[in-house]
């Protein structure tokens, strides 16, 4: 049986490129960058050179890089290290109610620690009102941060709007991009940005590195504390084998990403197509322009079926694609995007996106296109909201609903 | 994630559907949750003669729905009734803790159809 991965804002395979750049920083190249002997100064120069090759990917210099273990260390640097370094200022934060669980939770976090949070809310295509944010600032608030393209539809926030607008009340401004670096340009000059997080796994590098962008001047309370690597902002012993393999992903994201990614928009447009023509009942989540969202990321609900039961058939077939459904969430509640663009808690539950890679052809939109709907058809017959004669009495639905009211 | 018994019931479902002319249907679970599991019985001298079940909801939810008109066809009421969410769950040899809470309703819709065929054949 075929594989076909389709899972791709989960996380990416290391490109075997990336991986065979690696492999001598396991090996014979196993020093520490920090040291002054030859071990140490073998390797400090790919250190330097990855830092280049990500700084170039998003247009700013190689000292405003730091490296990071992950896209959730990057979005707790920021966000903890301005509530901290910026507290006579102000305690107040803005941000969205559709960030990820990193962003999210540290601004909650925050919250319990003092400080005022603004969770922004998004219209039923997912996309933010920029007249309500620019409202939302006081002279208290120290830090704006929205993520760039969001991770279970897609959607593409106009973070450039949003940076002119937190130029023009000098605030602080800090954006998760971790889906949207290597998928769609990102220039944080153009854009703006003062913080800007990213992550290797995502982009063909592999899982435990990443990196903050830190505009030159931009003071920033350190999340570890320790040794003097990263110009005193991050310590810990580099991931020396992580970084060049972040650098080298970069560069190629940068190299090829027009050509690349437009190809694997035509898939993700074929997918589409193909899934609201051939199954009824089918509602697509974000923004209905493709232009708007991510050129891999497809996310749709099919009515009446669960998304884990719809996932596990997948699996079956050898199709790996990911539900924002509870029972996949870990939680008792579907998707918080999903409830933060009033989506219908049914239609919640079912929906099932599909993020596409470097990997997936043609034959793979084809095979999916082909067994998707007598999946979603034998789901639906099972089902006993499909076809119901009385309507559905639903008093718990008010976890989805109250965000709507 | 799933033992082999969940995903057999999980891809072949037992009994699935509805009964037309039910004397007993029950039916349990909120769609916020994200499991609603319903039960469909036809009842003739205190023993389940025919069971089917329809259910919205994850791997688990479907599983224990087919594994419940399994375990509950040819029984008695009163020994239907004695089935509990834990000896369906103990007959798929398990279910992952998570699963515990919602997906693992099956038995109280099978009791909700028989209490629902008591009161309208008392």
């Amino acid at each position: 049986m075929k594989r076909i991965y389709m899972d791709n804002n989960a996380t990416t395979p290391v490109r075997p490129e990336v991986l065979e750049a690696m492999l001598p920083y396991y090996r014979e190249q196993f020093g520490n960058p920090s040291s002054v002997h030859w071990a140490g100064q073998a390797v400090a120069g790919a250190v330097e050179t990855a830092r280049e090759q990500v700084a170039n990917l998003i247009n700013c210099a190689p000292a405003e890089i730091v490296f990071t273990a992950c896209g959730s260390e990057g979005d707790n640097m920021a966000i903890k290290g301005t509530a901290d370094a910026l507290r006579e200022k102000g305690n107040h934060i803005i941000t969205t109610s559709v960030e990820h669980p990193a962003v999210l939770e540290t601004c909650r976090y925050m919250e319990k620690q003092g400080y005022d949070v603004t969770f922004l809310p998004v219209d039923r295509d997912g996309m933010l009102d920029l007249q309500e944010l620019e409202a939302a600032i006081t002279d208290r608030t120290i830090l704006i941060s929205v993520m760039w393209a969001n991770n279970e539809t897609g959607n593409i926030i106009p973070i450039e709007e949003i940076g002119k607008i937190a130029r023009k009340y000098k605030v602080r401004f800090h954006t998760d991009a971790v889906q949207a670096v290597g998928k769609i340009p990102v220039d944080v000059q153009r854009a703006n940005v003062d913080l800007l997080v990213l992550s290797g796994h995502k982009i063909g590098a592999p899982k435990g590195v990443g990196a903050i962008y830190i505009r030159r001047g931009t003071r920033l309370t350190p999340l570890l504390h320790g040794g003097h690597q990263e110009r005193h902002r991050r310590a810990g012993t580099h991931n020396v084998a992580g970084i060049v393999g972040l650098g080298l992903a970069c560069k190629l994201a940068g190299a090829e990403m027009e050509k690349v990614m437009d190809g694997i928009r035509a898939l993700r447009d074929k997918l589409e197509r193909g899934i609201l023509e051939a199954i009824p009942e089918v509602k697509l989540n974000g923004h209905p322009d493709g232009a708007m969202r991510l050129p891999n990321t497809l996310n749709v609900s099919f009515a009446y079926i669960e998304g884990e039961s719809l996932l596990l058939n997948f699996d079956m077939r050898g199709i790996a694609a990911s539900s924002g459904s509870a029972c996949t969430s870990g939680s008792l509640e579907p998707s918080h995007v999903m409830g933060a663009m009033c989506v219908d808690v049914v239609l919640a539950h079912s929906s099932t996106r599909f993020s596409l890679g470097h990997d997936n052809t043609e034959e793979d939109v084809d095979t999916i296109l082909e067994v998707l709907p007598p999946i979603v058809q034998r789901l639906r017959e099972m089902s006993p909201l499909y076809n119901r004669k009385e309507p559905m009495t639903c008093d718990e639905c008010q976890v989805i609903r109250k965000v709507c009211e | 994630m799933y033992t082999e018994k969940v995903m057999d019931h999980f891809s072949n479902p037992r009994n699935v559907g509805e009964i037309e002319d039910a004397d007993g249907v029950g039916e349990v679970g909120n769609a916020s949750c994200g499991d609603i599991m319903k039960i469909f019985l036809k009842v003739e001298n205190d023993v389940i003669k025919d069971i089917k079940f329809k259910t919205f909801g994850c791997g688990a939810a479907i599983a224990t729905s087919s594994m419940v008109t399994e375990m509950a066809i040819g029984k008695t009421l009163d020994e239907a009734m004695e089935l509990s969410n834990a000896a369906v769950a103990e007959a798929l040899d398990g279910l992952p803790p998570q699963k515990l809470h919602c997906s693992n309703l099956a038995a109280d819709a099978l009791h909700e159809a028989i209490k629902n065929y008591r009161e309208t054949h008392g």
